[in-house]
């Protein structure tokens, strides 16, 4: 084990990217996204990092600019949040389609209205079907660890596709964890240099983005969600090598509480830590209560989430974003859809919890796991805090 | 903004070495008389195989990409319609980063920007504002045929006064496009950049030159062509390089450049033909009456005083004549 240093979870990120030793950062500013990009660019201006760092006039640009940059063999990487991440969209759906390994840090946060600046899951559920690897963190540790098996999943023969590295905006990036860091030698032990497929260059000339004909555009697509879908087997692949290289195992689904439990919380980001000591709690006071905690939200891992769901009879599904006017959260939908069908399928609670930065305490959890064993919680889902039919 | 361009870099291409090969292939699904592709492939020329392209949605994208099929013999990308100055931009600080960082050997290849009017004065402005006065090394050129003709001859902020298209239609209460020309390359001049000129594919070594005048600078140009658009403007698809010229010779479309703020017209009309005959040949124009005409002439006068009182206040230091190309 190395060295442990108290530090700020944006700073240790933008470390990660440094040892990554990226040629390219493309990125405009937007809390609570900006001491990562704030740190990356001192690094280049002290020569710490040789990479050219592009100061775009928008998040539309940050990202036009990084499939410019991916398309010409750099590694590229950036960061946003929320309002950012939507000017984003239409771009988000064409690095994928064009194979570019992008990596980018999004520091989740509300979208507005009204604005708020705090932390839920709104702005990745608004761009969840851009065709990206999607991972959530759950604290400084994982955004470390996981910026650097980022790049190489996305970088990977088998991948090339864009990676999304999900941390809860604030109570991730701006709190101050310890974080066991790694040298620049260790890092690239275990990340290869990136050595692009096919790229923009006049001695073999390509063309990129290309019109989709109806002929072709559906097998288009196809390809890159069959990418998509066989970078899980990657996604395992860089884990297991990660835990290998450094001790610090981590799973696509990861579970915690009693073993077999017939109560089980289903979380996503930085929620999970929280939930933890809730059911630890209550596993303390003899309760039948476990938790499982999703990692990989891009592709779905329905094999390992249904087998981490197995003996469950209640799953209670905690989304930190609402689906306005859809039948239950983005986390829920998939899991209820997950189950159809099934015969020993478990009864799914949804709620809805902790949107623009409401605190979510281990008594909320405490609360929730108590109204939903005595069957109280009848709707499809309910909205935590709020709720005025539950 | 004043600022010394470096010009020794410059290539002058002549009468006698005109550049053979064009790097958008021949079979290209453009309409009858398209001067867009033709100005897009005189750029080509000047520049040559060694550059990175990066075309905007719109007309040139179309009708060179209809997968499986390229008409590009050069390196080149279509990401969206908006962005053409920010993939560019990544394009150019990749290739800074990768020849710096020893992953790349030789000279930077020229990178290239195409868009067309509405891919550069309205929706993709701010993106090529912030590429301009980030200060890339590239060349933007902006084929305009002063309307959206890809999706069917809408208004732009490129659309000349007076010209009907489908969303600023001519009728009882309305002249067409009532509002005037969108000066961009006065905006692109704004942001000190070392070059900027308008091009006319009436004039093929002037336009080519200019090329390579943008490909000398070090910093970021820009280049305005004017490119007819037969199928839009109503006019004969035959007609597109004379109609061109006509647009010069009546000023509606003087040719000049900007280097480094100082200002030098290219082509030097001494007796302008009235901006009629340039109007009458285009059916986009037909609904005019005798007063409109008055007034664009009034306006196209008013322009070219203006670039001409810029251009003596401005005068750029004579050329003095650069190396000529060993082809």
């Amino acid at each position: 084990m190395g060295k442990r240093v108290g530090i700020e979870v944006s700073l240790a990120v933008a470390e990660a990217v440094k040892l990554c030793d990226v040629d390219v950062v493309s990125a405009y500013p937007i809390t609570p996204q900006t001491h990562i990009v704030e740190e990356l660019s001192h690094y280049v201006a002290n020569g710490d990092l040789d990479a050219a760092f592009i100061p775009v006039e928008s998040e539309h640009s940050a990202m036009s600019a990084a499939v410019g940059s991916s398309a010409t063999g750099a590694r590229t990487y950036t960061a946003t949040s929320s309002q950012g991440l939507a000017l984003m969209h239409e771009i988000l759906f064409i690095a994928p389609s064009l194979r570019l390994p992008i990596v980018m840090t999004i520091a989740n946060r509300s979208l507005s209205g009204p604005i708020s600046i705090w932390n839920d899951h709104s702005d990745i559920m608004a761009e969840r079907d851009t065709g990206w690897v999607q991972i959530f963190c759950e604290n400084g540790q994982e955004s470390f660890d996981l910026t650097v098996c980022a790049f190489r999943i996305a970088e990977d023969k088998r991948v090339l596709l864009p990676v999304g590295v999900n941390m809860d905006g604030f109570i991730l990036t701006h709190m101050i964890e310890p974080i066991e860091f790694m040298d620049k030698a260790e890092v690239k032990a275990f990340l290869p240099d990136y050595k692009p497929q096919l790229t923009l260059n006049p001695k073999k000339p390509v063309s990129m983005g290309p019109v989709g004909v109806p002929e072709v555009y559906m097998e288009a697509k196809k390809q890159y969600e069959q990418a998509l879908w066989d970078s899980k087997a990657v996604v395992k692949e860089v884990l297991a090598a990660w835990g290998k290289h450094t001790g610090r195992k981590y799973q696509l689904v990861e579970t915690n509480g009693k073993k077999k439990a017939k109560t089980v919380f289903v979380t996503m980001g930085s929620l999970g830590e929280t939930a933890m000591t809730a059911v630890d709690n209550l596993v303390a006071a003899k309760q039948d209560v476990g938790q499982v905690r999703l990692r990989l939200w891009r592709p779905f891992p329905k094999e390992e989430m249904k087998k981490a769901l197995k003996d469950a009879a209640k799953v209670v599904v905690i989304d930190r974003a609402l689906s306005p006017g859809g039948v239950c959260g983005p986390l829920a939908t998939e899991i209820k859809s997950l189950f159809y069908g099934a015969k020993d399928a478990p009864k799914i609670v949804n709620i809805v919890a902790g949107l623009g930065g409401r605190d979510v305490s281990v008594k909320d959890f405490e609360e929730m796991y108590a109204k939903a064993k005595s069957g109280k919680i009848k709707d499809d889902y309910v909205i935590w805090g709020v709720e005025s039919n539950a | 903004m004043l600022r010394d361009v470096d010009l020794s870099g410059y290539r002058k291409i002549t009468g006698k070495n005109v550049p053979r090969e064009s790097m958008v292939a021949s079979g290209h699904r453009a309409c009858q008389g398209c001067v867009e592709v033709l100005a897009m492939g005189m750029v080509t020329r000047a520049v040559g195989n060694d550059c990175i392209i990066c075309n905007a949605t719109g007309c040139m994208e179309i009708i060179t990409s209809p997968y499986p099929q390229t008409a590009w013999k050069t390196p080149w990308i279509h990401v969206a319609f908006e962005n053409a100055g920010a993939v560019a931009s990544g394009i150019e600080a990749a290739l800074q980063s990768l020849t710096r960082k020893g992953k790349r050997k030789g000279p930077l290849p020229t990178v290239l920007a195409f868009a067309g009017d509405g891919a550069t004065a309205d929706i993709g402005l701010q993106s090529l504002s912030g590429a301009l006065e980030r200060g890339h090394k590239l060349i933007y050129v902006c084929l305009d045929n002063e309307a959206y003709m890809n999706t069917g001859v809408q208004r732009s902020s490129s659309t000349p006064f007076g010209a009907s298209t489908t969303t600023s239609p001519a009728g009882k209460k309305s002249i067409g496009q009532s509002t005037r020309k969108k000066n961009l390359p006065a905006i692109c001049a704004a942001h000190d950049i070392p070059y900027v000129a308008t091009c006319s594919p009436a004039f093929h070594l002037d336009l080519m030159n200019k090329v390579r005048k943008a490909m000398a600078v070090d910093g970021p140009a820009y280049l305005h062509i004017y490119s007819v658009c037969p199928t839009g403007w109503g006019a004969k698809p035959e007609i597109g390089i004379s109609l061109s010229k006509l647009a010069v010779e009546t000023n509606v479309f003087p040719l000049y450049e900007i280097i480094g703020g100082r200002y030098n017209i290219t082509k030097k009309v001494t007796k302008p033909k009235p901006v009629l005959d340039y109007l009458k040949v285009q059916r986009r124009f037909r609904h005019l009456t005798e007063s409109d005409v008055a007034k664009i002439q009034q306006q196209v006068d008013d322009s070219f005083a203006y670039l001409n009182t810029m251009a003596a206040t401005f005068p750029a230091p004579k050329e003095k004549g650069g190396a000529k190309d060993e082809e």
